[in-house]
């Protein structure tokens, strides 16, 4: 450390250049990996929802090629369930929830998402006959610790489920985070979300469900509220604030 | 030169480690150690950001205006902090999800700061680049050791390979839930310290 020659011109003059120096090296960074990291975020979303439609271990390494070939991503509005025009890639819920134009504040909100956004992109797959037979709509609600962000796989009926894959969340390791364990997502393929007077019945069940149960599943042991979340983000999701309009719709129109 | 770099290479893994006798770095120890392989991807970011803060720090050493050196480490090392996690995110998206925040609290990691400024403030750069990866592979050595017990009896998994089956699962291994708790690492990095002294008891602080 020179001492010798500490004057105030100097100090300052040596901390910008370290600032620069600094700046010059992070934003480097950030700008040369940017596309990359667009790519992987993209590619993890693509994953999930072929996850979603069971598609997942047919794609095997070519997830974006079955991805262009299977999957259709259409643009909803919530309230009237009709398809809209829309840049799907960018699409980001959250974003717009944070957007007072965009986003709603709904009158119950059971998922804990403070604002929901008045636009959805769902996932329109077809089967190997070329018709559309599941879709995969993203679903968003508080756990225990954050907001777990993931995907309903439905059958053509709108009403089976094949599927709940969560694609993010900050649940306990080993508790919450059990929402991921395969032997527990085996637990849904052909529960019913609605029953026959259309409401939302799909719920987990503490102690766990029956087995002759069509809409519930096991709870998480040991993770009382992250089940809480999940069943409350299902019933939001599918409820007359999240796509029942849409579903309504679909079913009454089919795509367009 | 070669046996003193040496030391100051390997010195820290056992000797002189900076979380089993200086007890530093604890609070990431307890948060990244699940699983072994976020425990190595942590182990790797710390001893790139130790080493190459020790040694941008040890080059403008004596360029440093004593009243500000805090700040000029702290903003090497942050830019450091930046990068690695950028790089996560562009090399190892699911990694990076999962370490998330505690790449970014690598910069608040007390080694990072301890040796640029106990060491890397008075060394030459090339002996301090080595002593920057001899702590971190200390931390790195202690982080792993802490992970594998913890993976392997909370989780029955290393690497997330199977070893002992669960009963959920369908085995007959019983998860120990304690030990998924991050404060659980207490107890872990407890005995290894007790396990360390005994085997080198000149490390045993004097009353």
């Amino acid at each position: 450390m020179s001492s010798n020659k500490e004057t105030f011109g100097k100090t300052v003059g040596f901390v910008l250049a370290v600032c620069v120096v600094c700046a010059l090296l992070v934003s480097f960074s950030a700008v040369q990996l940017k596309p990359l990291q667009k790519a992987n975020k993209l590619l993890d979303q693509q994953t999930k929802i072929l996850e979603a439609s069971g598609l997942l271990e047919k794609a095997g390494k070519d997830v974006v090629k079955t991805y262009n070939e299977f999957v259709v991503a259409k643009m909803i509005n919530l309230d009237s369930g009709e398809f809209i025009e829309g840049d799907v890639i960018n699409f980001d819920e959250r974003r717009n929830a944070r957007d007072k134009a965009l986003s709603i504040k709904p009158e119950n909100d059971l998922a804990g998402i403070n604002r929901r956004s008045n636009t959805a992109v769902v996932y329109l797959v077809k089967g190997e006959s070329g018709s559309i037979d599941t879709v995969v709509l993203p679903i968003v609600g508080s756990g225990l610790w954050d907001l777990m962000y993931g995907y309903v796989g439905l059958e053509s009926d709108l009403n089976t489920v094949k599927s709940v894959i969560y694609s993010d969340h900050k649940e306990t390791p080993g508790l919450g985070a059990e929402v991921l364990n395969p032997k527990w997502k085996a637990l849904w393929p052909g529960k019913k979300i609605y029953n026959d007077a259309g409401e939302v019945k799909a719920k987990l069940i503490k102690g766990g469900a029956k087995a002759n149960d069509i809409h519930g599943v096991d709870a998480l042991s040991g993770a009382t509220l992250t089940s809480n979340g999940v069943t409350h983000t299902l019933q939001f999701w599918f409820g007359k604030e999240g796509y029942k309009a849409f579903i309504a719709k679909y079913r009454a129109e089919g795509v367009k | 030169m070669s046996s003193d770099a040496k030391k100051v290479l390997t010195g820290p893994i056992v000797d002189n480690n900076p979380i089993a006798l200086q007890v530093l770095g604890i609070c990431s120890a307890l948060a990244v150690t699940s699983s072994m392989v976020n425990a190595l991807v942590m182990s790797l970011a710390v001893i790139f950001v130790t080493a190459f803060s020790n040694l941008f720090i040890s080059i403008i050493r004596n360029h440093i205006p004593s009243s500000v050196r805090i700040i000029v480490q702290m903003a090497i090392i942050a830019s450091l902090v930046i990068v690695v996690d950028q790089v996560l995110k562009a090399f190892s998206y699911q990694l990076s999800k999962e370490l998330a925040v505690f790449v970014g609290l690598i910069i608040t990691n007390c080694i990072v700061m301890g040796r640029a400024e106990a060491f890397a403030m008075k060394e030459k750069p090339v002996v301090s680049f080595l002593d920057g990866i001899g702590n971190g592979l200390g931390y790195g050595a202690i982080l792993m050791l802490v992970a594998f017990f913890r993976e392997l009896l909370g989780f029955g998994t290393l690497f997330g390979i199977e070893i002992l089956p669960l009963i959920q699962n369908g085995g007959w291994y019983q998860a120990n839930g304690l030990l998924v708790l991050p404060f659980s690492s207490f107890f872990v990095i407890g005995l290894i310290i007790w396990a360390i002294r005994q085997w080198k008891p000149e490390q045993v602080e004097k009353d």
